[in-house]
């Protein structure tokens, strides 16, 4: 069979959501930014909600998410996504509202506004990006860098004595009551793409029902701040991040799950 | 078992040549090019189209969603 004869409008098995505008994206090859936009979108297109949506864009790799995403976006400060979200979530209880943040604007500016928000129990969706590293700024250290990772700024790896403990940011939101849905994914493989988009459109069907804030985490690699090919990186990442930060549920419906 | 016969296209001026297609693919279908396209990226293409099932998990993975994907199932 001849390709043309297999490239026609009713074979079509997949092509990327209108939700995603035709602008290139910004990230570098290979980040999963890029993928984890595209499932967001993903779900939003399959619920139907692109006109009840509303978005709130972080400082980090994704401030330019708002040109990517094509539903209603807002820019907020640094690490204040989860504080603007709450009062538009409050102003239009209806509305769909969800913030998408990288580990250097959840877990270290934004940390108070996060936890304050989950413990509140505001009814919004958190997608949580942690590549471990601050990506735009040029590779410098973030709170959840892991130990002996070389950063800018930790050039001679992660030391615990002198610079903390690598934060668990999910595990801390999951013993909150006001959160819902907590769960970790990663987007390297397809399996787990597919898999962390049905964790995405869990958190907005939670959200759909008021049950409280829902967050999904998603480890990416950054292979530039990594100093790593895209390829290398994501096989690193699932050596050295997925031991320290394990995939799977941490809260469904409010009860925390037992994974180990 | 009804075989599945499968194609991609891939918009090469926005492919980034990042190779995490190449990887995902079962088959062995997908190779990057020699040239470069206008940003100066070895872009992905398919390489043996004759292997290609249309699992889409190329597509799937593909951080900029420059793949889309056709299948047909051929009768034996």
């Amino acid at each position: 069979m001849d390709i043309k004869d297999i490239i026609k409008p009713e074979n079509l098995v997949y092509q990327k959501t209108p939700l995603m505008t035709d602008k290139p994206l910004s990230y570098c090859p290979g980040c999963g930014h890029g993928t984890a936009h595209r499932i967001v979108m993903e779900v939003i297109e399959e619920m139907g909600i692109q006109s009840e949506t509303i978005g709130v864009a972080p400082v980090g790799c994704s401030v330019l998410a708002y040109d990517f995403m094509n539903v209603d976006m807002v820019g907020a400060s640094h690490g204040r996504a989860p504080a603007v979200a709450t009062g538009i979530k409050r102003c239009w209880p209806e509305k769909f509202v969800y913030t998408y943040q990288g580990d250097g604007d959840l877990a270290a500016i934004g940390t108070a506004e996060t936890i304050h928000a989950a413990n509140r129990g505001e009814n919004i969706t958190i997608i949580f990006i942690n590549n471990g590293i601050y990506g735009m700024t040029g590779g410098q250290m973030a709170p959840t860098t892991l130990e002996g990772m070389k950063t800018s700024t930790s050039p001679y790896g992660r030391e615990l004595k002198s610079m903390g403990n690598p934060l668990k940011m999910t595990e801390l939101l999951a013993q909150l009551p006001g959160t819902c849905y907590v769960t970790r994914q990663s987007v390297h493989s397809p399996r787990n793409v597919r898999r962390a988009k049905k964790a995405v459109r869990a958190a907005f069907e939670s959200q759909k029902e008021n049950k409280g804030l829902s967050l999904v985490e998603i480890v990416s690699n950054c292979n530039s701040g990594w100093k790593m090919e895209p390829v290398a990186s994501n096989e690193w990442m699932v050596e050295h991040m997925f031991p320290f930060y394990p995939l799977g549920d941490i809260k469904v419906d409010g009860k925390l799950v037992n994974n180990q | 078992m009804a075989k599945m016969k499968g194609a991609i296209v891939v918009d090469l001026e926005k492919c980034k040549g990042c190779e995490v297609c190449r990887v995902a693919c079962p088959n062995d279908v997908i190779a990057m090019a020699q040239e470069v396209n206008h940003k100066g990226y070895h872009y992905a293409y398919q390489e043996h189209q004759d292997a290609c099932v249309g699992c889409a998990n190329c597509a799937v993975v593909c951080p900029d969603g420059v793949i889309t994907v056709y299948k047909v199932k051929l009768s034996d």
